[in-house]
């Protein structure tokens, strides 16, 4: 068991930023409007980042993951249970691997 | 029983299949985090201080030595933006509960939490117990799980060898499926994909994922804009 100091300090500034995000909506939105475009755009907000964290890795990483991707989805749509589709991804990523590598 | 531990016990069950699932993810997590060189210790802390399971597992894609703090705590202050809107949001049904309690509640938000309080004041008022039921037990469950995957993941060895790499996209495209609206959600989506990964390749840092979620919410506004015209 050890604590690094620049980890400390990186779990710290980690930590902060995420209750400054979750401090933020009580205070900072309050009395803004949430209708019409400016909802449809905030609505969108959730997927839209969701969708760009994993982008690189299933669009530019290899054929393998973006064909593992595209049978995670398949599985994701036909609304198997979350850890089932974890499985499925992880399952066709390490065939696809092994055939495409 | 009293209202509260009713109320609590509720909370318990609504996001029992949700704290089932995620055991393995913070094992996942735990064992990604050890594998970058993070004791059980710090991985557990940061579970519980951060408690954020994308935020943490794009931290630990990006972590390396020396570990940089302030990347860190800025591309995860970008991947948590979300969260300002979710407790705009849920700020809406909170009025039911002492003041005093709204920024231990929002410490403790997360995406399930979130999305399970906003289903329950479309029938019933928001309380406290419930908020509870619904998220202590993850926070236990969530750092517990973690430091064990730490524990465990340093005899693990590289995760890519069982595809564990993958886990977490394959997490993501589980919820992006809740998502799904329809063709717009798809334009929304393909706009943020490519823009995401075009930014990933020409834009150091981690601000790709800032980029892509930006590109996603014009189109959305742009499709909205479309829709209004006759």
């Amino acid at each position: 068991m050890s604590l690094d100091p620049i980890t400390l300090l990186a779990i710290f500034g980690m930590a902060l930023a995420t209750y400054a995000t979750r401090l933020g909506g009580l205070y900072l939105m309050r009395g803004v409007a949430m209708t019409g475009r400016i909802k449809t755009a905030l609505d969108a907000l959730p997927p839209a980042i969701l969708m760009a964290v994993i982008a690189p890795t299933i669009l530019a990483t290899g054929i393998a993951e973006t064909i593992a991707a595209a049978i995670t989805a398949s599985a994701a749509l036909l609304r198997l249970p979350l850890v089932a589709v974890i499985l499925t991804g992880v399952v066709s990523v390490v065939l696809l691997r092994m055939v495409l590598n | 029983m009293t209202v509260m531990s009713r109320d609590f016990r509720q909370g318990f069950i609504d996001t029992l299949p949700v704290i089932i699932a995620a055991i393995p993810i913070g094992l996942l997590w735990g064992t990604l985090a050890a594998g970058k060189g993070l004791s059980p210790l710090e991985a557990g802390l940061m579970s519980a201080t951060v408690f954020a399971g994308a935020a943490q597992f794009v931290a630990i894609e990006l972590w390396r030595e020396p570990v940089p703090w302030l990347l860190l705590t800025v591309t995860v202050f970008i991947v948590n933006v979300r969260h300002i809107l979710m407790g705009a949001s849920l700020s809406r049904h909170m009025g039911q509960i002492a003041s005093r309690w709204h920024p231990v509640m929002m410490f403790m938000m997360a995406d399930e939490n979130w999305a399970f309080s906003e289903r329950r004041a479309l029938t019933s008022p928001l309380t406290l117990a419930y908020y509870a039921g619904l998220t202590l037990p993850m926070m236990v469950v969530w750092t517990t799980s973690s430091t064990i995957g730490a524990l465990v993941g340093r005899s693990l060895g590289d995760p890519a060898a069982f595809g564990f790499d993958f886990a977490f996209s394959a997490l993501f495209i589980g919820i992006l499926a809740g998502f799904w609206k329809g063709p717009r959600t798809g334009a929304v989506l393909g706009a943020s994909a490519i823009t995401a990964a075009l930014a990933k390749l020409y834009v150091p840092g981690a601000w790709y994922i800032v980029i892509g979620g930006m590109a996603g919410v014009a189109v959305a506004a742009i499709l909205y804009m479309e829709e209004e015209t006759p």
